[in-house]
């Protein structure tokens, strides 16, 4: 680590310097050497999140590091977090000297040498190609498309996630290079706790983590309790199931979230702060413990920070699994070394919070946020976004749709268009029915709605909720009963079990759908009774719990079910009345048949079938006894001619 | 003082008040079931919802502080609707066995699902099955009843500061249990019962031995003999619709004169005898100064806390049973002999306000020749079922003498029902023990009244002595952590382990609450003004039968009968 | 015994010992030995002055922390959103049919355990499936079958 040149990147005379107008060239020349700008040779760049490792990256990286060896070539590889674009995975950028970064998608080890043979020799595989990154300083390869064009990438605004998957994650310098630590090197430099926290409320940032609360005006309260030592905690403990925003923003540029979380503990006065992080997220908490231990060498975390007085530590907790954790109060427990279980509020954690000390829990992304709000500017933040809802939201795609991924957009854009243009429509040719959105607390909006804006009314106005930014998209194939169910499932497993609403109307719930859900195999005429009595408690259920729960869980917990109640009624008549799953999904709904025009009568269906309820001779059609199916489609799956039909 | 309106009504408010406290204060009654005064709101339950002008969801009363100009609906029709709602959802999950269940009629929730309405099931999953834990000889744990209100929890940690159970796992998954879900015979529970005591339901409750008792009171070839402790007779008039603090001795032993047993005797009494022996041994131990502080022996909890928790204090606690185990002893040895009564014939029963007794009457040292000393132990809850169950009208007993020799007591004997007693009892003989004079004031006032510690430096003679009380074993805990830090200005402690002491045990009656130990305390300082011997020392029957048979205390014949000793225990603590 | 002298040091690691390491040290002891043993938890105990039952309360309530020593590959199934859409379900389904194996479960070789995560967050490559901390994507129940099989004969073949 080169801590000359770093300090003096954080220097008020070069942090001030006006912008274009750089006077050390010098300096300018070792900053573009940073960003590998003037790289002699070639640079690889691996896509190497958990979602590209996944996919295969790291023994792509292996084959092409082995080659570039065998063929003695110089080059760098560089392994970057996750650009977003999950689907393509692995990705690979390659930068041939004075040239643009190229793109490739889908590079795995059994095409990496292929592709890079070709590009070495500058013939551009476009199969593989997605495009070329924009530069300023880099020669633009000719009718190559550029990134920026692509339809995943057009309606993006990149301002969270700038950095993800173009720079190496690792690295401080390169961070820096980017423009990385200017904002915290200015805060701590020429701004005053207060004048901070004006600076975001200006900005009209608010929690990306759900709730949607004004950050500055959470900050100020926290800042206008007097108290010898004060809290800040980012919480990244992504439970939302179907989110991965967070994962992927501290996978692929963790200085960003550590920047955030240090101007927002010199904004309400906190000198210790804790990042509550997943244990599921193994490689987020590797980058960001390497990313502290560079920003302490670096002499940003420690005592008297730049010379301003400012003292701040951070520490790693990493969360054991328990969605409810999300919850300030139940966060706050979880650090302090007990059940996660929230407590009633007041007092606000702004105010007695953490070891009973006031405490600010910011998410990831808002911390995310906060380096870029005070570089550029409140009013160019401001300027992004809806009226209320300012600034830009990003979404974790994923589900029955093309493109999933990590989308960053402005407030306002359409659901609409994040759907279809970003995430190219619906899967497998499938017809759209819904976007889920906001996970366990959220709901499912139908087609007919995917034309509002994305804000925190319009969500909320539809049932849904902007929650974490999980973005499920499911088609004609999902059942919305079932869907409701899974979420009913889910969430009350994860209550906490401390309040009676939460804990046992959720459990009614569930039993609810289970019965609407469960087969007329088993069913007793006394059955049938029950279960038409039990939907009206439904609604009932819903309202108590919503109305009495001790947390933001249980009152969001009827979401999924209210929501989709609302749009998809007819489903859940055509379970309950018609005793039909019309997406073909509550396995006990289900009949099967075969067609003996298909029916080839291979015996495969018959062999598999666990109950032994498939008949036929070899060659002949076969048949299914009623009695002895199950459901579990088994047949369907292992059927290689198409033929059982499911009614 | 501020005001704020309650179904249209303004009411005044004080700061720093919860809208609960309001309503309290106001007449107004919002049910509660998680509910604990003094300590940190829990709002689990939600019944105590109510509707405030403003708010989008329901507010917990409990929970939340009142403030200026709240407009506040406590019987809203959405307020009833969830109230109904939650308690139909309790119910749900609920072994539906109101007619078998020990609380029934006395059970919070079947209260409330009487008041809100409760008339049908109407929630299709099924509750729960789980085992219920027979495993204690103190307490019955039925899972299948527990509505995870969690004051169980929070009276063994915050109060008790023993933490045997806990919530464990999560969700519909929740339940309560020791570590590892061990049974609690094997947990580090120390048979307390207050967790009995503030349980809302018929989830936690004693282990009864009327069946025991009553078989024996019908078998001829019994002698069946009964002993009740200094605490029960100041609290059992509360089960028969009697305010607190109502002394009603005599009437006790008419009622268990009518229940059949052969003798009643009273526990103060040996209390009177164990003064005697604890001071004398006080007197040794501060001569020889081993062990010191000495530490009281006669709250089983206690006891079981020192060995599982602080087995280095084991030798600070004094060698000497508990009253009950003594009597137990005098009985089945001298009594059994004096009567020619084969003591295996002897059906001892004792009466006592606590739980932990059946504990220590089942403890292995208190038995010799094959039988226990003490035969069943039934608490004051017990005794009043077994009361009602012979059909005893108790207000229209008459009073009786209680039998001779083990009848008489002092009021020295009779302070063991409450903190601060067996210290104020031992103070008045170890007063006289070594000075040869009864003390000008016989009241210590320092270590009277309901604070959790009380010292006291009291002079005798040329020795000054430096005592302590503690009640609640998180308050004793404290104490224990002091002298282990060094500190050695105490001479005698008094440990009791329930708060209040016995007349706050856990086998006390149901809403025993601070305001009624309060009141039972004075019945027992009312008596020890009222009577003329005031003393163990002064018992005439005590020393009788050192005369007779024990020679003086710490005698060889006392040491026999009269002490025990105490093993490090190995729980998962 | 070597087991305990492991776990001294990773109690000596903690200089002073509060409440706030609770889950820390779970989560270090149960990487060392595989699950929280109650022996571990008596320990643990001491050395934080926290009663056995709080401690046991605390484990239970997290996802992470096991009370039986786990096989010698551990499953984990996603069972998010994103997962349960792409068919998760039936991945479970099949362990159950095929290896007679469910969520907290060990198969009696030792060889195969299971457990249900909520999310991994890898959304994009649902449905999920970690193997020893490996990640597998757009798996099916056929696709995992296959792959067990082959650890499953790797180790026979070594025995």
């Amino acid at each position: 680590m080169n801590t000359q040149l770093l300090k003096k990147m954080l220097s008020l005379e070069f942090i001030q310097q006006p912008a274009g107008k750089p006077k050390n060239d010098d300096l300018q020349f070792q900053i573009r050497q940073l960003k590998n700008s003037n790289a002699k040779v070639p640079v690889f760049y691996v896509g190497a999140g958990t979602c590209g490792l996944g996919a295969g990256a790291d023994k792509m990286m292996q084959h092409l590091s082995s080659y570039l060896n065998e063929m003695q070539i110089e080059a760098k590889i560089v392994e970057v977090g996750c650009i977003g674009l999950c689907s393509d995975e692995p990705l690979l950028d390659i930068q041939l000297p004075g040239k643009t970064r190229l793109i490739f998608r889908k590079v795995t080890a059994d095409n990496v040498i292929s592709i890079v043979e070709k590009v070495l020799q500058h013939k551009i595989p476009l199969e593989n190609l997605l495009g070329q990154h924009a530069s300023q300083e880099l020669e633009p390869w000719e009718n190559i498309p550029y990134l920026q064009e692509h339809p995943f990438f057009a309606p993006q605004k990149r301002w969270v996630l700038k950095n993800c998957g173009l720079i190496d994650p690792t690295s401080i310098e390169e961070y820096m290079a980017h423009g990385g630590y200017r904002a915290l090197a200015r805060t701590l430099q020429t701004m005053t706790p207060t004048e901070v926290c004006d600076e975001v409320e200006k900005s009209g940032l608010r929690g990306r983590g759900g709730g949607g609360f004004p950050t500055g005006r959470k900050w100020k309260f926290a800042l206008n309790t007097p108290a010898e030592q004060k809290y800040m905690i980012c919480n990244a403990d992504e439970g939302d199931p179907g989110a991965f925003m967070d994962r992927a923003i501290i996978e692929g540029d963790p200085h960003r979230v550590l920047e955030g979380l240090m101007i927002a503990g010199y904004a309400i006065g906190a000198s210790k702060a804790y990042v509550y992080i997943r244990a599921e997220y193994p490689l987020a908490i590797a980058r960001l413990n390497k990313a502290i231990e560079q920003v302490r060498d670096l002499g940003l975390l420690g005592e008297n920070i730049l010379d301003s007085g400012f003292n701040f530590d951070i520490i790693i907790k990493k969360g054991a699994g328990a969605f409810v954790c999300g919850e300030e109060t139940a966060l706050i427990h979880s650090i302090e070394g007990k059940r996660g279980m929230p407590r009633p509020r007041p007092p606000y954690p702004a105010v007695n919070g953490l070891f009973q000390k006031p405490s600010v829990i910011n998410n990831v992304e808002t911390l995310a946020n906060i380096p870029e709000i005070i570089g550029q500017g409140a009013e160019a933040f401001a300027q992004i976004g809806t009226e209320k809802s300012k600034g830009t939201k990003v979404f974790a795609l994923s589900g029955k749709i093309q493109r999933t991924g990590l989308v960053e957009i402005p407030m306002g854009t359409s659901l609409r268009e994040l759907v279809f243009t970003i995430g190219g429509g619906v899967s497998d040719g499938r017809q759209f029915k819904a976007v889920q959105i906001g996970g366990p607390s959220g709901g499912c909006i139908p087609e007919q709605h995917l034309d509002i804006p994305i804000d925190y009314e319009s969500l909320k106005a539809v049932g849904a909720m902007m929650g974490s930014g999980g973005l499920v998209v499911v088609d004609d194939k999902t059942c919305m009963v079932d869907l409701a169910k899974f979420f009913m499932d889910f969430i009350q497993r994860e209550s906490c079990g401390k309040c009676i609403p939460c804990r046992e109307g959720t459990r009614q719930m569930l039993e609810i759908l289970n019965i609407i859900t469960r087969g007329r195999r088993s069913e007793h005429g006394y059955d049938a009774l029950e279960r038409m009595k039990s939907i009206m408690y439904l609604e009932r259920l819903a309202e108590v719990i919503k109305d009495t729960s001790l947390c933001g869980l249980g009152q969001s917990a009827p979401n999924p079910v209210l929501s989709t109640l609302r749009w998809f009624r007819d489903e859940y008549d055509a379970h309950i009345y018609e005793r039909q799953c019309t997406a073909g999904v509550c396995a006990e709904l289900i009949t099967f048949e075969i067609d003996s025009e298909k029916c080839k009568g291979c015996t495969l269906c018959a062999l598999k079938c666990p109950t032994q309820a498939i008949y036929g001779d070899r060659k002949m059609p076969h048949y299914i006894v009623k009695e002895k199916c199950i459901g579990c489609g088994t047949c369907v799956e292992v059927c290689n001619f198409d033929a059982i039909i499911v009614k | 003082m501020f005001t704020l309106e309650v179904n249209g009504r303004k009411i005044e408010a004080r700061n720093g008040e919860t809208i609960l406290d309001v309503l309290n204060r106001a007449g107004v009654k919002v049910p509660t079931l998680c509910h604990m005064k003094e300590l940190f709101p829990s709002g689990a339950c939600r019944v105590c919802s109510v509707e405030v002008e403003g708010f989008n969801t329901l507010i917990p009363s409990c929970a939340y502080p009142a403030q200026e100009g709240m407009v506040i609906k406590t019987n809203s029709p959405r307020v009833i609707k969830a109230r109904k709602t939650i308690i139909e959802l309790l119910l749900a999950n609920h072994v539906q066995d109101c007619l078998y269940c020990v609380r029934n009629g006395d059970c919070e929730l079947q209260e409330l699902a009487a008041v809100y309405g409760v008339r049908e099931r109407r929630f299709p999953a099924e509750p729960e099955k789980r085992p219920i834990d027979v495993s204690s000889p103190s307490i019955i744990r039925d899972q299948n009843k527990c509505i995870l209100c969690g004051k169980c929890v929070r009276t063994c940690e915050e109060i008790m500061g023993v933490s045997a159970i806990d919530f464990v796992h999560r969700g519909s998954k929740t339940i309560i249990a020791p570590a590892f879900e061990a049974k609690l015979n094997v947990s580090s529970c120390i048979n307390c019962g207050q967790c009995v005591l503030v349980c809302p339901t018929g989830a936690l409750r004693e282990r009864s031995y009327l069946k025991e008792v009553t078989d024996a009171l019908q078998n001829p070839n019994k002698f069946v003999v009964v002993q009740h402790a200094p605490a029960v007779s100041v609290t059992i008039s509360e089960e028969f619709g009697l305010k607190p603090g109502k002394d009603v001795d005599r009437l006790l032993v008419n009622a268990l004169r009518r229940l059949g047993f052969d003798r009643v005797f009273d526990t103060a009494f040996s209390a009177d005898l164990t003064i005697m022996e604890e001071a004398s041994e006080l007197v040794e131990r501060l001569q020889n100064g081993s062990q010191i502080p000495m530490m009281t022996s006669c709250s089983p909890g206690w006891i079981k806390y020192v060995e599982q928790f602080y087995p280095e204090f084991i030798p600070n606690i004094s060698t000497c049973k508990s009253p009950q185990q003594m009597l137990g002893a005098v009985i089945k040895n001298i009594f059994a002999k004096e009567q020619g009564i084969a003591p295996e014939n002897i059906f001892s029963v004792a009466i006592m306000p606590c739980t932990a007794k059946k504990f220590e009457a089942e403890r292995p040292e208190f038995s010799a020749n094959g039988y226990a000393d003490i035969d069943a132990v039934l608490t004051t809850r017990e005794l009043a079922r077994l009361i009602r169950m012979y059909g005893i009208e108790f207000d229209s007993l008459e009073p009786q003498e209680p039998d001779s020799p083990f009848g008489t007591r002092t009021t020295a004997g009779k302070l063991f029902g409450g903190t601060g007693g067996v210290m104020e009892a031992a103070l008045r003989t170890v007063y006289y023990m070594i000075t040869g004079k009864e003390p000008q004031d016989l009241v210590f006032e320092e270590v009277r009244g309901l604070k959790g510690v009380r010292e006291a430096r009291v002079k005798i003679g040329d020795i000054e002595l430096g005592v302590a009380v503690a009640n609640g074993i998180k308050n004793a805990k404290a104490l224990l952590e002091q002298i282990k830090a060094g500190r050695n200005d105490l001479h005698f402690i008094e440990v009791m382990t329930c708060p209040g002491g016995c007349i706050g045990g856990g086998g006390q009656p149901f809403n025993t609450d601070q305001n009624r130990v309060r009141a039972r305390l004075q019945a027992l300082y009312q008596i020890d003004q009222n009577e003329p011997l005031r003393a163990s020392h002064q018992n005439p029957l005590v020393n009788e039968l050192y005369e007779k048979y024990l020679e003086r205390p710490l005698s060889h014949q006392s040491h026999k009968l009269l002490h025990t000793n105490y093993a490090e225990r190995d729980v998962l603590v | 015994m070597q087991k305990s002298k492991k776990r001294q040091q990773i109690f000596q690691k903690v200089k002073d010992a509060k409440r706030e390491q609770l889950i820390p040290l779970l989560q270090e002891i149960q990487e060392t030995e595989g699950y929280i043993s109650p022996d571990a938890v008596k320990e643990l105990g001491q050395v934080l002055k926290i009663p056995a039952s709080k401690i046991y309360g605390v484990a239970t309530f997290y996802n992470q922390f096991r009370f039986k020593p786990i096989g010698k590959f551990h499953i984990q199934v996603c069972r998010g959103t994103a997962c349960h859409v792409r068919g998760s379900a039936n991945v479970m389904q099949t362990l159950e049919q095929e290896f007679n194996l469910k969520p907290g479960e060990t198969t009696r070789d030792g060889l195969f355990s299971l457990e249900v995560v909520a999310c991994l967050g890898a959304c994009g490559l649902a449905p999920v499936v970690s193997i020893n901390g490996e990640f597998h994507a757009n798996m099916s129940g056929p696709k995992l079958v296959k792959l067990l099989r082959k650890l499953q004969r790797k180790e026979t073949q070594k025995n």
